[in-house]
């Protein structure tokens, strides 16, 4: 006998337009692949709001810990050299 | 060294106009009220569907029929954009849903009022969406990361309900004596309860100060109430439609309106369960929602019995 | 007949389709099994509405006397419409409903894709556009068909059950008449024939895969080509109408 449930729960990731990022839109409620694929766009694309729909089980998402965050970004913050702005170019210099 | 887990560096992060995210420290009294909040409107805009799925069938023009139709999926799209903000927090749509079912949560009280005749849905749609808009211009700016971008979204959507809404009634009140008696009935019936949507006086609202303190709530009750009647009255006057409220009048100096008092006794009465539909709208919810059952479970047999397979054949 | 009173009842015949099942699919509106599947159907309403307004429209035009697509939609009587009976079944459960939506989408997958080549532009044009809608409903009928008739034991026998009572009223679709071989010779109407083994065939494929029983060939209900109907679609129509009958001089 199953339990009833609301199904599971999935994140729907829409592209606007092919060649950009896709960007977290928010959740949905779905069962198999087929149902996730065509609620995400039911509810997140009405406006044409997209191309192409990526879904997945939120239970796959891996996020990081924000309690990690200074040791996952602070480093990138004082490393100016990769940053092209650094550098000092001599007038004139073209293309580079 | 701060404790990133305490309550001060909490409040600092919020004093700094920071976002909290979903997996960020946050008091649990943060996380309660959010709870509470974001529910509350996310059950009220699936309530909503009821009284305004009410007159699909009998939309009298088809695309009146086409535009209620859209109108009503946005509304059940804002109810699932809102789970998902709610469900972030760490609840299930199952518990939500039970809570809805009980009583233990509430849906904005507007909803406990029946539609009546075609010009309701006028009303609806320009008054308590027009209230609504109000509210969730100001909630973009929330505190709490996917509440904020749940109401950037819907804030986006919901500017063709309020046109949608005064269109009808436009119509209406440039129409036959018939379709002006209706608009104006409508009036009659939404005006104080669209008011009242705002809840209750700032002096007499108990949430109010932490939600204030947390930037979950942006402006007060009262501020948000003035501003949607200070852009409804002229509305309302441009196409005719008299304020039900023999005593309301402009303020030349401050450019505000002035209204009657609210009956309060009425909303208590409402929000107590004793307005017109509360019963019945609980009712639908819960009908429809046990008739659902042997689909949901069809739904996870079939996806069991395929994921099975595929492991067999793997 | 002439080709101009022809190509006016078969597109009334096509909007009717859309307006009724529009209806149907309208009533399900806050009553979905789970809150995704009410948009889901809310959604196929609102394409079929859509649809029945472009058909009507172009019908009112065909006509020429003025009218618009609500006066066609809104103020004939039952006996003037002309939408297939399998259409006006009630949404008796969800099984009915998918059931229903099964029937109906894969005939019309089959049927506006000979309709696109039509040498009526205007009814070619609808087609083409009407078709990338029905692809998606077509594909949601026949997802939870699989899901009801391979999910549960209670999902099978009502699937089952549903497929059986409507059976008797999917003969219906491929009926033709006078009407359909003035046309067929101007090259605008679809030839039902091989629709018919086709959906036959596709019907099949699907319920099989849903584990579920095609129904044995039985007699077909039928009469809607002149507009005899059965006892739903007066109430489909006291429902539809009500604003427009009692107040016939008002405009909304």
């Amino acid at each position: 006998m199953a339990t009833d449930t609301q199904l599971d729960l999935w994140e729907v990731f829409i592209q606007s337009k092919s060649g950009l990022p896709y960007i977290h839109a928010g959740s949905i409620h779905a069962s198999d692949n087929k149902m996730a694929i065509q609620n995400a766009r039911d509810i997140y694309t009405r406006r044409g709001e997209g191309t192409s729909i990526w879904v997945l089980p939120s239970k796959h998402i891996v996020a990081s810990n924000p309690d990690d965050n200074d040791m996952l970004f602070d480093p990138s913050n004082d490393k100016v050299y990769r940053h092209p702005t650094f550098y000092v170019m001599p007038e004139g210099a073209k293309n580079i | 060294m701060h404790n990133e887990h305490s309550d001060t560096h909490f409040q600092s992060r919020i004093d700094n106009g920071e976002h909290i995210e979903s997996k960020d420290y946050m008091p649990e009294g943060y996380r309660k009220h959010l709870i509470r909040q974001i529910s509350q409107h996310a059950h009220s805009e699936v309530i909503g569907m009821q009284p305004e799925g009410n007159w699909i069938t009998r939309a009298p023009s088809l695309r009146a029929k086409q535009i209620l139709l859209a109108k009503i999926q946005d509304e059940g799209g804002h109810g699932l954009y809102l789970y998902s903000a709610a469900e972030t927090l760490g609840i299930s749509r199952v518990e939500l849903i039970e809570n809805l079912q009980s009583g233990k949560a509430k849906y904005s009280s507007i909803f406990n009022y029946p539609a009546l005749n075609w010009a309701d849905i006028g009303a609806i749609g320009w008054l308590v969406d027009g209230a609504a808009i109000v509210n969730q211009v100001s909630l973009q700016r929330t505190s709490y990361g996917p509440y904020s971008r749940a109401m950037v979204r819907i804030c986006k959507e919901e500017s063709f309900h309020q046109r949608q809404g005064y269109e009808i009634m436009t119509k209406m009140m440039r129409g036959t004596k018939d379709q002006q008696a209706m608009a104006q009935d409508a009036m009659n019936r939404w005006w104080w309860p669209s008011l009242m949507m705002f809840g209750p006086h700032d002096t007499d609202s108990p949430h109010s100060s932490d939600a204030v303190k947390w930037k979950i709530k942006r402006e007060t009750n009262d501020e948000l109430r003035q501003k949607f009647i200070d852009k409804t009255i002229p509305q309302a006057e441009l196409i005719g439609l008299i304020i039900p409220d023999n005593n309301f009048s402009l303020d030349e100096k401050t450019g505000h309106y002035k209204i009657s008092p609210i009956n309060w006794d009425e909303f208590y009465r409402v929000i107590a369960g004793h307005g017109p539909c509360n019963k019945q709208r609980v009712d639908h919810h819960i009908k429809f929602h046990e008739e659902g059952a042997w689909i949901r479970e069809a739904a996870v047999a079939y996806k069991q019995k395929h994921v099975k397979k595929e492991l067999e054949t793997a | 007949m002439t080709t101009k009173d022809a190509t006016y009842t078969y597109t009334i015949r096509l909007g009717d389709d859309a307006l009724i099942l529009g209806h149907r699919l309208s009533e399900l509106c806050s009553r979905g099994p789970i809150l995704e599947e009410d948009l889901a159907l809310t959604n196929v309403a609102l394409d079929m509405i859509g649809r029945a307004q472009a058909l009507l429209k172009y019908a009112a035009d065909i006509e020429g006397k003025g009218k618009t697509d609500d006066d066609i939609a809104y103020r004939r009587a039952e006996i003037n419409y002309y939408n297939h009976l399998l259409i006006e079944q009630p949404n008796a459960d969800f099984a009915h409903t998918i059931a229903r939506q099964l029937f109906v989408s894969v005939f019309e997958f089959l049927f506006y894709t000979e309709l696109e080549k039509s040498r009526d532009e205007t009814l070619a044009a609808i087609a083409s556009k009407t078709i990338k809608e029905i692809k998606y409903h077509m594909q949601h009928a026949i997802d939870w068909t699989l899901r009801l008739g391979d999910g549960t034991s209670e999902s099978h026998n009502r699937m089952q059950t549903a497929v059986n009572d409507l059976w008797m009223y999917t003969g219906e679709l491929f009926e033709m008449d006078e009407v359909d071989a003035q046309l067929m010779r101007d090259g605008i109407a679809v030839d039902l024939i091989p629709i018919k083994a086709q959906w036959h065939n596709d019907i099949k494929t699907v319920l099989s895969k849903a584990t579920l029983l095609m129904p044995e060939d039985t007699y077909m209900q039928t009469g809607s080509k002149k507009g005899i109907h059965t006892e739903n679609l007066g109430h489909i129509l006291s429902e539809m109408q009500y604003l427009q009958r009692a107040y016939p001089d008002a405009v909304w």
